[in-house]
């Protein structure tokens, strides 16, 4: 039911009725986040810039589990690996956690406030990068430099943000009654 | 909770369970990850992909160069004339050395035809510019923007106006992955211009200097001596500047000493590379005797044994 008094730059509160998120919506952001990967930074924005594709598929995996799941990250995984020219299979594996651990935080995560979320979302980012970073350092790669540490933080800020973005199209068309 | 029709209740099938297809497609990642890294087996698929994803990649680096030629068309009269003066300067201090040069070729193209030896390598080169940096933190990598379609390839040697700057890896139809100086896996064979020693420069990962590793504690090697390649790999053509000494450290208990340098070249800074032809294809090499390879597991027991 949604509550006419509500401002909309807050999310949708847990009893709020939504409508179902459009599968050509989801498939839109997800390419964004992808665009968005590749996209070519440098200085302190190739620090600070997350790991948009994951965030966006970790937001779908919770809010859209029936169109994204462990196998559609898997492959947008491959693409990034692709995209990256990295080894094959790194960013696969880490996306597949990713959608595992978010298929397992489904149930929970949306009754915290939107700050305790992120909070959970930057140690499941954390996990997702620590995962290339164990493939890569038995692969025998050196050890990167701190600032590795740093995107799925700046990602886990972005949380907000994105949810109160994503679910804008989803939010219920004001009835004539609340008027 | 969310959405109206968000799921089937878990009575109706909804096919394999998460786990299930996280083992799936975990183990399926696994199987890739190492015939990636063992067999090289996917080289073709990224070859397809990275023509598919060429056009997107361009596309979306568009409003960062179309903002740089913006800043760079507004630059002053000023700064442009000070920059063609500065150029200007150094075309003619560098006029002495390019026409000893084109003597000294001329020299050595009769010496080495009285001598009979070959050719080390095409004087053929390849303006590239850099499109961007490879976005894996772990690798040292750029992209540049020629590729098979200037018929680069891998293995050829990337210089920037100063020196060495890395190699080409990968070859796309039309962009070509370098590796720098400072990627972990990347080694130049080099020498002394000073001494003539040989050792090969090793890079270190970001951040870090890179190291000639395997360099005896005594050999004759001072703090600013410069390095340039030796071109025994048949990757490099000799003579290149590299990088100069930066540090030395000997340590008598240690079997190698530790050095480090700094590349001359701007390694991670230059945005203009000069890609060089190909290295004249070497001899092939020579097959090592059984004896000497016995005499050498001999002496490596007997060192074993002394040490």
């Amino acid at each position: 039911m949604a509550r006419p008094g509500m401002s909309p730059l807050s999310p949708a509160p847990p009893e709020e009725i939504l409508r179902p998120a459009a599968a050509w919506f989801v498939l839109l952001t997800l390419a964004l986040g992808f665009v968005g990967n590749l996209l070519p930074f440098a200085g302190v924005a190739e620090v600070l810039k997350p790991d948009f594709l994951a965030l966006l598929l970790l937001y779908w995996c919770i809010q859209a589990p029936r169109y994204v799941g462990v196998g559609v990250a898997w492959l947008l995984g491959l693409l990034m690996d692709v995209g990256d020219a990295t080894l094959f299979g790194q960013h696969a594996l880490a996306y597949a956690v990713l959608a595992y651990g978010a298929e397992y935080f489904r149930r929970r995560v949306l009754r915290f406030s939107l700050w305790q979320q992120a909070a959970q979302v930057a140690l499941l980012l954390g996990l997702c990068a620590a995962i290339v970073l164990l493939i890569r350092v038995v692969g025998g790669a050196p050890l990167p430099r701190w600032t590795y540490a740093v995107p799925p933080l700046s990602g886990a800020l972005l949380w907000p943000v994105i949810s109160v973005l994503l679910q804008w199209p989803q939010r219920p068309v004001a009835s004539a009654s609340d008027l | 909770m969310r959405a109206l029709p968000v799921e089937p209740p878990a009575f109706f099938p909804r096919g394999p369970s998460p786990l299930a297809r996280l083992a799936f497609f975990g183990l399926v990642s696994i199987a890739l990850l190492f015939a990636d890294t063992r067999f090289r087996y996917l080289e073709s698929v990224r070859q397809v992909a990275a023509i598919v994803l060429y056009p997107l990649q361009r596309i979306v680096q568009m409003p960062g160069a179309a903002l740089s030629y913006v800043g760079t068309y507004f630059s002053s009269q000023r700064e442009l004339a000070d920059h063609n003066a500065a150029l200007q300067r150094r075309l003619v201090e560098q006029g002495p050395a390019v026409q000893g040069y084109a003597r000294l070729q001329l020299e050595s193209a009769q010496l080495k035809g009285l001598l009979a030896l070959r050719d080390h390598y095409e004087a053929a080169a390849t303006a590239v510019e850099v499109l961007y940096t490879g976005r894996d933190p772990f690798a040292q990598k750029v992209f540049v923007d020629k590729g098979a379609d200037a018929a680069i390839a891998p293995g050829q040697a990337v210089i920037d106006a100063d020196g060495v700057v890395g190699q080409v890896t990968r070859v796309f139809p039309f962009m070509a992955e370098v590796t720098l100086l400072s990627d972990k896996d990347h080694a130049v064979p080099v020498q002394v211009v000073r001494t003539g020693v040989r050792s090969v420069l090793f890079g270190s990962g970001a951040g870090r200097a890179p190291e000639l590793r395997f360099t005896a504690p005594n050999a004759d090697i001072a703090v600013g001596d410069v390095l340039v390649t030796s071109g025994i790999d048949g990757t490099y053509p000799p003579g290149l500047a590299v990088a100069q000494v930066a540090s030395l450290e000997r340590d008598t208990g240690q079997m190698f000493a530790r050095i480090t340098a700094r590349p001359l070249a701007g390694v991670d800074r230059s945005t203009h590379l000069l890609v060089l032809g190909p290295a004249a294809a070497l001899p092939p090499r020579p097959e090592e005797p059984v004896e000497v390879e016995s005499a050498k597991k001999g002496a490596r027991g007997k060192a074993r044994r002394g040490g």
